[in-house]
C-alpha cells in the first residue's frame, strides 16, 4: 500500500486546555508587532515613492517598436489583430492608394495602428506571432487615463513610447541580397 | 451657573441627564471610529504591514512636524470611512424581505449603547449629587444582560431578511452562539455579585476600592467573562456568524453603505461596552488603589474620568490582538466549549464561593 | 392634568394589547416570524409597566429571560422549520373554538383577580427600589415549595430533551 495512514495522538489534558496555543499566539504576533511598530521594518512597498524594479521577460503593456534606422517595422500584416483574444488591437491598412512605407522595400506600413489597453490584457499573443518583430510587450504595467478615448492608444504614440528595437532587418536583408543579385556575382571558389 | 440654581430639582437632573447622554454617545462614537482604526493599524503591524497612513486633510500641510506625524499614524482615516460609508450606494437587493432588512441594522445597533447607560464612567465632578453614570439603577448588571441578549434580534433578523443562505446561517450561528454564551457569561457574573452582595454597578465599584480588584477575587469568573465577551461581541476566535472563508459576509452579506455601517458601528461598541463592564466588574471601574475617594473638584473627576478610559483602552487592544492570535473556532468546538466547560466551570465557581461566603469570611 | 405616571401606564398597556392584538391576528402578515416579533414586543412593553411598578428586577428579568433567551429560541425554531403552509393555512372551527374556551378561561380568571384585588391605595409602602432582595427571600423562605418544584419540572424538561434527542438509547 502506498498510503500511509498517519496515527493521530489524542491531545493531552495541558494541550486541550488551549493554553499552549495561546501562548504560542501571543509569542508570534508580539514578534511581528514588535519588528514593526517599534523597529519601523514593514513589509509593505510604499507605492508611488517606492518602485518596484521590473523583471527581465516582464509583460507589461505592447508597444510598437522602430527599427535601428528609425523606420516603422509594422508592416500591417494584421496577423496580431487576428490573433488578440480580447479584440484589443485595430489595424488599419493604408489600402491601394495609401502612402507608402517609410522604410525602403517594405510593401506597406499601417495608416493607424489603435491598442485599446483598456481591453488589452497583456498576454503576449501579438509578440509572440509577429513576423516583423514589430511589437513587444513592454516594462510599463500602470496605464492612467481620464476618458476612455484616451486609453485607445493610437501609432504615433505606441511607436514613440516603444522606442528602438534591434534584431533582425527582414526587409532590409532582403533588399541587400536583391540588389547584389542585380549585378550577378561571380562566386570564386 | 447662576441661573442653573434657580431651576427645579427635576429640570437640574434632566438636563444634567441629557448632557451626560449626549457626550457619552458623542465619545463613544469617537471611539467606535478610532477603535476601528486601532484595529486595522494593530492589524498592520502584526502582519508586518503599515496600515493607512495616507488621508490627509488640506489644513495637515500648515502643521509643521506633526502634520506628517498625524498622517502616517492615520489619524485622519477615520473622516474618510465615515464620509465613504456615508457616500456609497445604499443598495436593496429586490428578493430581500424588506421590513426586516430596513429595521435589523437599527436594532443591531441600539442595544450596545443602551449598556452604556448602567456604566458609571467616573465618580462626580465635583458636586457629589451628580454621579457620573446616566441611568443609576439598583439592577444595573441585570438592565445590561437584558439588553444585550436583545441585540441578538438585530443578527438574526438579518439573517432572516436577507433571504438567502448565507446570512440566514450566519443569523442562525449567532443566534445559538450567543444564547448559549449569555448563560456562561450571566453564570460567571453571579459569583461577583455574591461577593458584592449588591447589584448595582456604583457599589461593585466601591467595594473593589475597599477590598482590592475583583480580578484577584474572582479569576476564574474574569476569565468567563472574558471569553463569553469575545463570544457575544462577536470576535475571532468566535466570529463564526460572519466567518468570511465560510459564509462570506454572514449575516451583513446583503447589506451596503450606511446599512453596513451601522451593523459595523454595533459590533464596535458592543465592544466597547463589552470592555466597560470588564473595567468596572473587575479592575476596579474609575478607581485606582491610591486615588478611589469619589472627586471633590472638577480636575479630579476628570482624572476619574481619564483612568477608566485608559482601563477601557487597554481591555480595547486585548481584543484586537487576540483576533490574530487564535484561529477561528469550529462550530461544535464552541458550543463544546460554551456548554460543556464554561457553564459546569461558572456553576462550581458559583458553588465555591457560596461555600467560602458561607463558611470560611461571612 | 394627568399625571405622567399614569399616562406611562396608560401608554404602555395600550402597546401591551395592540401588539399582542398584532401577535394573534396581524391582519397586514401571516408570517410566523412575524408574529414572534411581535410578542416580543409585547413583552418589552410588559417589563414598562413593571418599571412603572418599581419593580425593576421583574422587568429585566422579563426582558432578559422572555424577550432575550426564549423568543430567541422561538425564532431559531420557526426559521429553521420554514412554515410555509401556516402562512397559507385558513381559520378552522376547531382552532377558533380552542381559541375561545382559551381566551374565556384566562380571562375568568383574570376577572376574579381583578375582583377580589384590594384597590390601590397611596399608602401601601413600595418594597425597597429594585425589590431584590426582599424577592429573594420571600422565594426562599415562603415560596420555596413551589420554586423547587419548578426547578424539577426543569430538570425533567431537560433529561426528556436530551432523551429524545439521543436516538440510540432507545
Amino acid at each position: 500500500m502506498s498510503t500511509k495512514i498517519v496515527e493521530r495522538k489524542p491531545l493531552s489534558f495541558f494541550e486541550n486546555s488551549y493554553l499552549p496555543t495561546l501562548v504560542s499566539g501571543l509569542k508570534v504576533t508580539w514578534k511581528h508587532f514588535r519588528k514593526t511598530a517599534l523597529e519601523g521594518q514593514s513589509l509593505t512597498m510604499e507605492y508611488p515613492e517606492q518602485k518596484w524594479v521590473v523583471p527581465q521577460g516582464y509583460r507589461g503593456a505592447p508597444y510598437l517598436v522602430k527599427d535601428q534606422e528609425g523606420d516603422t517595422k509594422c508592416v500591417s500584416c494584421q496577423l496580431c489583430e487576428f490573433v488578440c483574444p480580447p479584440k484589443a488591437i485595430r489595424i488599419t491598412p493604408p489600402g491601394p492608394n495609401g502612402a507608402p512605407a517609410d522604410r525602403r522595400n517594405a510593401e506597406k506600413a499601417p495608416a493607424e495602428f489603435e491598442i485599446n489597453m483598456l481591453r488589452c490584457i497583456f498576454c503576449g499573443l501579438c509578440q509572440e506571432v509577429c513576423p516583423e518583430e514589430a511589437i513587444f510587450l513592454q516594462k510599463d504595467y500602470s496605464l492612467t487615463g481620464e476618458s476612455r478615448e484616451e486609453m485607445i492608444y493610437g501609432k504615433a504614440r505606441l511607436l514613440q513610447l516603444g522606442g528602438t528595437h534591434g534584431g533582425i532587418q527582414k526587409w532590409k536583408h532582403k533588399l541587400e541580397e536583391a540588389e547584389a543579385q542585380e549585378v550577378f556575382p561571380v562566386r570564386t571558389p | 451657573m447662576n441661573f442653573f440654581d434657580y431651576l427645579e430639582p427635576t429640570t437640574q437632573f434632566v438636563i444634567f441627564s441629557a448632557v451626560k447622554i449626549l457626550i457619552v454617545f458623542g465619545v463613544t462614537m469617537t471611539f467606535v471610529a478610532y477603535a476601528v482604526l486601532a484595529e486595522r493599524k494593530i492589524s498592520a503591524w502584526i502582519q508586518d504591514r503599515v496600515g493607512p497612513n495616507r488621508t490627509a486633510p488640506p489644513i495637515t500641510k500648515y502643521i509643521p512636524i506633526l502634520g506628517p506625524m498625524l498622517v502616517r499614524l492615520g489619524i485622519f482615516q477615520p473622516m474618510a470611512d465615515g464620509l465613504k460609508f456615508l457616500l456609497k450606494e445604499d443598495f436593496t437587493p429586490a428578493y430581500v424581505r424588506k421590513v426586516y432588512f430596513w429595521l435589523a441594522p437599527a436594532i443591531a445597533v441600539i442595544p450596545a449603547f443602551l449598556t452604556l447607560a448602567v456604566i458609571p464612567f467616573g465618580s462626580t465632578l465635583g458636586n457629589p449629587d451628580n454621579k457620573m453614570v446616566i441611568a443609576d439603577l439598583n439592577v444595573g448588571i441585570l438592565y445590561t444582560f437584558g439588553i444585550v441578549s436583545l441585540g441578538v434580534y438585530g443578527i438574526v433578523l438579518a439573517g432572516y431578511a436577507a433571504n438567502s443562505k448565507y446570512p440566514f446561517l450566519g443569523g442562525i450561528r449567532s443566534s445559538a452562539q450567543m444564547i448559549s454564551y449569555e448563560i456562561a457569561m450571566g453564570m460567571s457574573v453571579v459569583a461577583v455579585f455574591m461577593v458584592v452582595g449588591d447589584l448595582n454597578l456604583g457599589s461593585v465599584v466601591q467595594y473593589q476600592a475597599k477590598h482590592g480588584w475583583m480580578v484577584f477575587h474572582q479569576p476564574l469568573a474574569f476569565i468567563i467573562f472574558l471569553i463569553a465577551a469575545f463570544a457575544e461581541t462577536n470576535r475571532l476566535p468566535f466570529d463564526l456568524p460572519e466567518s468570511e472563508s465560510e459564509l462570506v459576509g454572514g449575516y451583513h452579506t446583503e447589506y451596503s453603505s450606511m446599512k453596513f455601517a451601522l451593523f459595523f458601528l454595533g459590533e464596535y461598541a458592543a465592544m466597547i461596552s463589552a470592555s466597560a463592564m470588564m473595567v468596572t466588574l473587575f479592575f476596579g471601574g474609575w478607581t485606582l488603589p491610591f486615588l478611589s475617594d469619589p472627586a471633590s473638584s472638577l480636575l479630579g473627576g476628570l482624572l476619574h474620568i481619564a483612568i477608566f478610559i485608559a482601563k477601557l483602552v487597554v481591555l480595547l487592544v486585548v481584543f484586537i490582538w487576540v483576533r490574530w492570535m487564535l484561529p477561528r473556532f469550529r462550530y461544535d468546538q464552541l458550543m463544546d466549549l460554551g456548554w460543556r466547560r464554561f457553564i459546569p466551570l461558572a456553576l462550581g465557581n458559583i458553588l465555591a464561593t457560596a461555600l467560602v461566603l458561607a463558611f470560611i469570611s461571612p | 392634568m394627568p399625571d405622567l405616571t399614569d399616562l406611562l401606564f396608560y401608554g404602555f398597556s395600550g402597546l401591551a394589547l395592540f401588539f399582542g392584538f398584532l401577535c394573534v391576528a396581524n391582519p397586514l402578515s401571516r408570517s410566523p416570524v412575524t408574529s414572534a416579533m411581535f410578542l416580543v414586543l409585547t413583552i418589552v412593553s410588559l417589563a414598562g409597566l413593571f418599571t412603572l411598578l418599581h419593580a425593576f428586577f421583574l422587568a429585566a428579568i422579563q426582558v432578559l429571560v422572555y424577550a432575550g433567551a426564549v423568543m430567541v429560541l422561538f425564532l431559531f425554531v420557526i426559521m429553521l422549520l420554514d412554515l410555509k403552509e401556516e402562512e397559507r393555512r385558513r381559520f378552522r372551527r376547531f382552532t377558533v373554538g380552542a381559541g375561545v374556551i382559551a381566551v374565556g378561561v384566562i380571562a375568568g380568571l383574570l376577572l376574579q383577580t381583578v375582583l377580589k384585588a384590594v384597590p390601590y391605595s397611596p399608602n401601601t409602602t413600595v418594597l425597597a427600589v429594585g425589590a431584590t432582595r426582599p424577592l429573594g427571600v420571600i422565594l426562599f423562605t415562603q415560596y420555596l415549595l413551589p420554586f423547587e418544584l419548578l426547578s424539577l419540572l426543569l430538570l425533567v424538561a431537560v433529561v426528556g430533551v436530551i432523551l429524545l434527542t439521543k436516538k440510540e438509547l432507545k
